[in-house]
């Protein structure tokens, strides 16, 4: 009961502070509202992965925003949702930008798509392969005049690159056929294109290259490269044409 | 023959026509330059025989006798129309009735106009069973006491194929008694290339270009095809893959049969008239020149030696002793000749570009392909001339346009086939040894380098 007491004296007591000390301030107006917390600034993020990728593949772009209500993706990946993932294949190394907007202002992030070069054509099986491409680029047919099976001066710098080409390529063999325009007899165009062919392995031969990497045939004008009656024509036809042997 | 050579000096396009033709040009007034008059001997030119010709008569009542029937008579009609010698009355002339043997002959009325007829051909064709029976006749008409020149009769199956066979050997044997004792040519084969870029085939065909069928099926290119002169063989160029060889077919074996392989470039082979040698062109030894093996490809010698090309060798064909050739010795090609050893070259022409020489049954003609205004810039025309070869005078046969070349003679000595691409495609191309009656006999495809059977 003792205790009871004592505990209402207490509480009495406090109370009375309380009106005591109210008492004691002059009255005053209720202080403003606090402001209202300003909206969170939005967050982003956007990894790639890989990061690296061949042309033809593709990578996985993962982000997450958070205060977003706008969240987008530039090079044509355009709207998404504020978290998720979406693959890409670019065709080339892109930087991917993704911009956050929300109340809070915006956010961008980028990743990088990096694209490798397309990787070099696989090594042909064997080298004589790239010889053979090689042959084809570098080697230079002889053109010659109507009717003629000696080398033109102005053929003597295919002649030339053709050997140093041949030269620094001792493993190939080849044939050379001669071809003659549609003009005059089948059978003499024959004999034509065959002097013709002879004409220019003779003038490797002469340069420096072994005979025995060269064969020659006439085809005459049993074989034309161009099928029109003009001299333009005519002159593609008459020529000693290289063909890779080995 | 008659031929009007112009002298190799004059530039002037000069003309061969029969008599006729030639008195029609002096009235229209062209000019005429060193004319001379040629005997040939093979009856060309000369007043031609007029001979009838109405249509056989059917011998029963067999159906199968009216087909049978319409081909023999246009094979033997064209037969003889394309012979060279006659004179062929017109059906419109002839006298109302048909006649299937002798009895049904009224002299006068062949003789007399309007037919005007030296010579008639009559007969019968009959099937029964499997047989079918011709009897032919030739009559003098003007000969009314003893008039019988031929008299024949033919056995074999009913088939369109036996009566144009028949046919041929009828007017073959007509060709023969009125022609001077010249073969004719009905019953010959050409053989030639049928192809173009790329693919190349041997075919063969009748003279008339009835029955054309392949002759090689090698699947690449085969050229210069030249039969033997007893036709039992085929000598030719292909290319084999590593380059050209010749090739030797065998109508015996119906097969290719095995030749040497020389190396180089191989090309133009040609028989000798004995059979025994082929004379070609190689470049084995690195230049084309003209070489000489026996029958088998053995025994090879080198018959040439210039720094130009020589192809396209043709033995004389009466002495088998001299040997034609193209050669670009002095610059474009020309014709020369040689003796088969090589020894006693002779240029033939002066100038121009001139190929594809071929040696007269009579071995009296070259013929050849020749533009005379050739090079660069100045294509010119390619036609067939035939040149008198002691004199070296020459006339041009081909006037209508296009490449003409390759001219192949008949065994008769009357007719040349060739090429021509005059129609718009090349084509082989007959014509008398005068230039006349240009026909052409092929008309699908390309074909091309024509080469006449000996016989």
């Amino acid at each position: 009961m003792k205790q009871l007491t004592l505990r209402s004296f207490a509480l009495l007591f406090a109370l009375s502070a309380i009106l005591f000390l109210g008492a004691c301030h002059k009255k005053q107006p209720p202080p403003p509202p606090p402001p209202p917390p300003p909206p969170a600034a939005p967050t982003a993020s956007l990894t790639a992965n890989p990061e690296t990728i061949d042309k033809g593949q593709s990578a996985t772009l993962t982000f997450q925003t958070t205060n977003a209500t706008d969240v987008s993706i530039d090079q044509g990946v355009g709207t998404v949702q504020a978290s998720g993932s979406q693959q890409v294949s670019p065709s080339e190394s892109t930087t991917y930008t993704l911009t956050a907007k929300g109340a809070g202002g915006s956010q961008t992030a980028t990743a990088r798509v990096t694209v490798n070069a397309p990787p070099p054509p696989p090594p042909p099986p064997t080298t004589s392969m790239s010889d053979e491409q090689m042959f084809a680029q570098n080697v230079k047919d002889i053109y010659f005049d109507y009717d003629k099976s000696d080398i033109r001066a102005d053929q003597q710098s295919s002649i030339q690159a053709d050997v140093a080409f041949l030269q620094q390529h001792a493993s190939i063999s080849f044939t050379v056929e001669g071809h003659c325009d549609e003009r005059g007899s089948t059978e003499y165009n024959l004999a034509l294109g065959d002097s013709r062919a002879s004409a220019v392995k003779n003038a490797l031969v002469a340069a420096g290259l072994g005979a025995d990497r060269i064969k020659t045939v006439s085809f005459g004008k049993e074989k034309p490269f161009c099928t029109e009656s003009n001299e333009a024509c005519w002159q593609q036809n008459r020529r000693g044409h290289f063909v890779y042997a080995k | 023959m008659n031929l009007k050579f112009c002298s190799n000096t004059t530039s002037y396009k000069s003309l061969v026509r029969p008599a006729l033709a030639a008195a029609l040009f002096l009235l229209t007034a062209l000019p005429i330059f060193g004319q001379d008059w040629i005997k040939t001997g093979t009856g060309l030119g000369v007043e031609k025989i007029r001979i009838a010709v109405p249509d056989f008569k059917a011998a029963n009542l067999d159906p199968r006798n009216t087909e049978l029937l319409k081909t023999f008579n246009d094979t033997l009609w064209n037969d003889l129309n394309n012979a060279g010698i006659f004179d062929m009355v017109s059906k419109s002339f002839y006298p109302l009735g048909q006649i299937g043997s002798p009895a049904d002959v009224k002299f006068e009325s062949w003789s007399g106009a309007p037919p005007n007829a030296a010579m008639l051909v009559f007969g019968n064709l009959g099937s029964a069973g499997s047989t079918l029976t011709v009897q032919g006749w030739l009559y003098d008409v003007k000969n009314v006491a003893s008039p019988q020149v031929l008299g024949k009769q033919y056995a074999d199956a009913p088939t369109t194929q036996a009566a144009r066979v028949i046919a041929h050997k009828f007017a073959d044997e007509i060709i023969f008694r009125l022609g001077g004792g010249v073969n004719g040519i009905a019953e010959t084969q050409i053989y030639y290339v049928r192809g173009a870029s790329g693919h190349k085939e041997i075919w063969a065909m009748d003279y008339d270009g009835a029955n054309q069928h392949p002759v090689t099926t090698l699947g690449t290119i085969s050229l210069s095809p030249h039969i033997s002169p007893d036709g039992s063989r085929m000598a030719f160029s292909s290319f084999t893959g590593s380059g050209w060889e010749i090739r030797m077919f065998s109508f015996d074996l119906n097969r290719i049969v095995s030749f040497p392989r020389y190396g180089g470039t191989n090309l133009t082979p040609a028989w000798s008239p004995d059979g025994s040698r082929l004379a070609f062109s190689s470049s084995r030894a690195g230049n084309s020149e003209i070489y000489v093996v026996d029958q088998s490809g053995g025994n090879l010698h080198r018959v040439t030696s210039s720094k130009g090309h020589d192809v396209s060798p043709g033995w004389n064909r009466k002495t088998g002793s001299e040997i034609a050739f193209v050669s670009g010795r002095t610059g474009l090609p020309q014709i020369y000749t040689m003796g088969a050893d090589g020894t006693n070259v002779q240029r033939m022409t002066d100038q121009g570009y001139a190929v594809s020489p071929a040696w007269s049954p009579n071995g009296q003609f070259l013929v050849f392909s020749w533009m005379r205004h050739y090079g660069a810039g100045a294509p010119g025309s390619e036609d067939i001339y035939i040149m008198d070869i002691a004199s070296k005078q020459w006339v041009q046969l081909t006037h209508d346009g296009g490449r003409n070349d390759f001219p192949s003679w008949a065994p008769d000595g009357r007719h040349i086939v060739f090429q021509s691409n005059r129609s718009g495609s090349l084509q082989i191309w007959t014509m008398l040894a005068t230039g006349t009656n240009q026909k052409q006999i092929t008309a699908s495809g390309a074909n091309s380098e024509p080469d006449w059977s000996w016989k």
